[in-house]
């Protein structure tokens, strides 16, 4: 990127539509997850389990349409098969089957292959609790990373980043609510690969507004600081750019070309991804500038007894 | 800045000596002394401003050492990997483990030989690479990838261990029961030889069971065998014929022995050893194995689709390294090199770690390479940058490299720390992504920013590039005139 000014892409000016546009977004999204929610996969929600066992081998799609035949409204969440020749399937149903359901289903299929399918509940415990555990581990993460960015850089960086990072794993969340396309265990690792991309992508702006702070002699407006978070931004500009293209290369390629079952997973990666980007230029950095300010009013208005060497930032 | 540059020619020979030592390809060694020669005068004629060849050699000497292992044992490395439940397909069975006797407590040492029983029994199925781990307090997880028979795995796991002693006509002489909890151990004989020393509930019983094999069989049929789930059929002559016997252990008995302490000797490698002390345990484990989870798990990616997914990630790599050499010219052709040994060394240590690749790692992975690429690009913009401020090539490419560090390092750092959380509290697939991610990151780290050195620092210090910023992407006409 170039240092001449007129040149340079004003995101500070805008910086107020930004907050407008992720706080009506956050709130829709709050609206949609507890009105929509997510479509839950077996992972996550309890259902029934139905063993089939034919005497031939099946394929995944015949087992779905036996399912279709055996009554209205059977719609297995998820059909494996298994055995030698692929004569077994387990065919997966969100939401228990009740009595009649199970005695029509197991009529069906003696009917059908002369064996009556075992029926079993299935509990989303080992779902339920990778993803708590997958909540609390980010939640414990982001306040480490609040206490390393405090140490290296300054506390206002820290929390800036852990509102970007928040903000993207949330955004993901809401589109997948829209889309609504199926939460698995897969989906889990996305977020997360998410969140890593997130913290990176804020540091590397971060890194370049915290040295361009060390070289500014003075601020003593508003101005002065938003031009040294509008001139950083410009300066790593090209960098988050190019980093964020190449990435979703990769995820758009495993999208478009990738297996079916891998399509939602990679669908995450990529709306994160744009999300990252967004969180760390528009948000992350405008956040901590706008915070910034108001801790340097506040030592401002203050009878001068601390050390002024407080305002420096941190190295 | 506490961080310093990595002194650049020391980075440079001691790669020379390293090579010296591993280089043994004929054409390759005949170019060596060449290039110390070039070094040694190249370095007396420092401030000379002639173009140094011999750098320009040793890149493409270091680019064909590259390409030589990495294109003959990329396939090998490749086929090691183990997938996971998620790509492979499989059964998986949480168990809980609660003590058979109200009031005893589970602790590490239980779970580890349960672990170890349920590892002997999955063996008998023939399961290449089962996947049994302790969870949480009270928890083991078994993933028999490619195991599609529910029955008979869950048949194989659930029955009780059980552990007998046998003559060697099969008959029962003693049972798991028999032995006294958590009484088997390793120790070593006066010749330092690991043998097991076992604590029997009975000493009485133990003694009059060896009188009679020594009463009723001469040697060498004079043995008490030690069986874990013998099943009817089974038999001590055939077996002692294979060359994996179903047996544990066929420890022969001299004399009778009224003993509660028992030695078992053999010519044990002291993992056989531990492996028999921990089986013995287990076989008088008091333990209850409750199945809270089960499940078939179908290949998310069956073979088809995983093939269509390795081709997408080529393609998508591929987009990735053009991209780099089009935007960033022959920075980018470094970054290409660099990346492609950081996607070798990534599976090279995951395999070597005996790591189970899962869906979520492949997205580690992923997430790895956008790490690794976005090193170089910060690298590439800084030293772009330097160029446009007026900067030779030379002291560009220095300050550059030297300032990208703390940025990189600073968000590595934070991810690490992320990851390493991650690691810590998260369960099984989270676990696999977090382990994937430390070492993505931790490669890139080597790669792009000391590899990525390295490379482009012989030919900036070759000075062919002097007055050439074209060759970086950058026009004369950017460059500000200091």
């Amino acid at each position: 990127m170039n240092f001449k000014t007129n040149k340079r892409v004003r995101f500070v000016k805008h910086r107020k539509k930004f907050f407008l546009f992720s706080l009506v977004f956050t709130l829709a999204g709050i609206i949609l997850l507890s009105t929509a929610g997510l479509n839950l996969g077996i992972d996550f929600e309890s259902g029934s389990k139905v063993e089939v066992l034919a005497n031939e081998t099946l394929t995944e799609e015949e087992v779905y349409e036996q399912f279709a035949e055996a009554g209205s409204g059977y719609e297995p969440d998820d059909v494996t098969l298994a055995g030698d020749n692929n004569e077994m399937a387990y065919a997966s149903f969100i939401g228990t089957l009740d009595q009649a359901e199970i005695a029509e289903i197991q009529n069906y299929f003696v009917d059908q292959y002369d064996n009556e399918p075992s029926v079993s509940t299935v509990s989303p415990q080992v779902g339920q609790e990778l993803a708590k555990n997958a909540l609390i581990s980010v939640l414990i993460a982001s306040i480490g990373i609040i206490i390393y960015v405090s140490i290296r850089f300054q506390f206002l960086y820290g929390v800036a980043s852990i509102v970007a990072l928040l903000h993207d794993a949330f955004f993901i969340i809401v589109v997948f609510s829209i889309v609504q396309f199926e939460v698995n265990v897969p989906f889990i690792a996305a977020v997360l690969t998410i969140v890593g991309y997130s913290i990176n992508d804020t540091i590397v702006t971060f890194d370049r507004i915290r040295e361009n702070m060390n070289e500014k002699e003075e601020i003593r407006t508003f101005d002065d600081l938003a031009e040294v978070v509008d001139v950083s931004l410009n300066q790593t500009l090209t960098r988050s750019i190019n980093t964020v293209l190449t990435v979703v290369f990769a995820a758009v390629c495993i999208f478009l070309l990738g297996g079916e079952a891998i399509r939602s997973f990679s669908f995450a990666l990529v709306i994160g991804l744009i999300a990252g980007t967004y969180s760390s230029l528009f948000l992350a950095s405008q956040l901590w500038l706008v915070w910034k300010w108001k801790s340097l009013e506040r030592e401002k208005n203050k009878p001068k007894k601390e050390d002024p060497e407080d305002l420096e930032p941190e190295v | 800045m506490v961080l310093t540059e990595l002194p650049y020619s020391q980075g440079v020979c001691a790669f020379y000596r390293w090579s010296n030592l591993v280089v043994t390809h004929p054409v390759l060694v005949s170019l060596f002394p060449v290039f110390k020669q070039h070094q040694g005068t190249g370095r007396r004629r420092m401030k000379a401003l002639m173009v140094k060849k011999s750098r320009i050699v040793a890149f493409f000497v270091i680019i064909a050492l590259l390409g030589g292992i990495i294109s003959q044992t990329v396939m090998n490395t490749a086929k090691g990997i183990n997938l996971g439940l998620d790509l492979q397909g499989g059964f998986e069975i949480l168990y809980e483990v609660n003590p058979a006797e109200d009031g005893a407590e589970i602790t590490e040492e239980t779970l580890q030989s349960t672990v170890s029983a349920l590892n002997q029994r999955v063996n008998v199925l023939g399961v290449s690479e089962p996947n049994i781990s302790i969870e949480g307090e009270d928890r083991i997880r078994v993933q028999l990838a490619g195991v599609e028979d529910q029955q008979t795995a869950r048949e194989l796991l659930a029955t009780e261990a059980d552990l007998s002693f046998r003559d060697v006509d099969d008959n029962e002489r003693l049972s798991g029961e028999d032995l006294e909890e958590n009484g088997a151990s390793v120790g070593f004989d006066q010749s330092n030889q690991p043998v097991v020393t076992v604590t029997l509930r009975d000493g009485n019983a133990f003694g009059e069971v060896t009188e009679d094999i020594i009463n009723d069989y001469s040697p060498p049929n004079n043995r008490l065998v030690i069986w874990l789930d013998y099943e009817k059929g089974d038999s001590f002559v055939e077996e002692s014929q294979q060359e994996e016997p179903k047996y544990l252990s066929a420890p022969t008995v001299n004399q009778p022995l009224y003993h509660k302490n028992i030695q078992i000797e053999g010519n044990f490698e002291l993992e056989e050893a531990e492996f028999l002390a921990e089986v013995l345990n287990s076989g008088s484990l008091p333990v209850e194995l409750e199945e809270i989870y089960s499940n078939a798990v179908g290949a998310s990616l069956g073979e088809d689709a995983m093939e269509k997914t390795i081709f997408a990630g080529f393609i998508g790599i591929g987009l990735i390294l053009a991209y780099m050499m089009v935007y960033y010219r022959f920075m980018g052709v470094v970054a290409a090199i660099t990346l492609s040994a950081y996607i070798y060394i990534v599976l090279t240590i995951f395999n070597w770690m005996e790591g189970v690749l899962t869906l979520p790692g492949i997205a580690a992975l992923i997430l790895g390479v956008g790490m690794a690429v976005d090193a170089n690009i910060i690298t590439y913009e800084r030293i772009k940058e330097e160029i446009r401020s007026g900067r030779s090539i030379m002291s560009a490419f220095k300050s550059g490299s030297r300032r990208s560090l703390s940025t990189i390092l600073d968000a590595n750092i934070t991810t690490i720390l992320a990851a390493g959380v991650l690691f810590y509290y998260g369960t099984s697939s989270v676990q696999g992504f977090a382990v994937m991610l430390i070492v993505s990151i931790l490669t890139s780290f080597l790669t792009a920013v000391y590899g990525s050195r390295l490379l482009l620092g012989l030919w900036v210090k070759s000075r062919i590039f002097n007055k050439k910023p074209r060759v970086f992407g950058v026009k004369e006409s950017e460059i500000n005139e200091l």
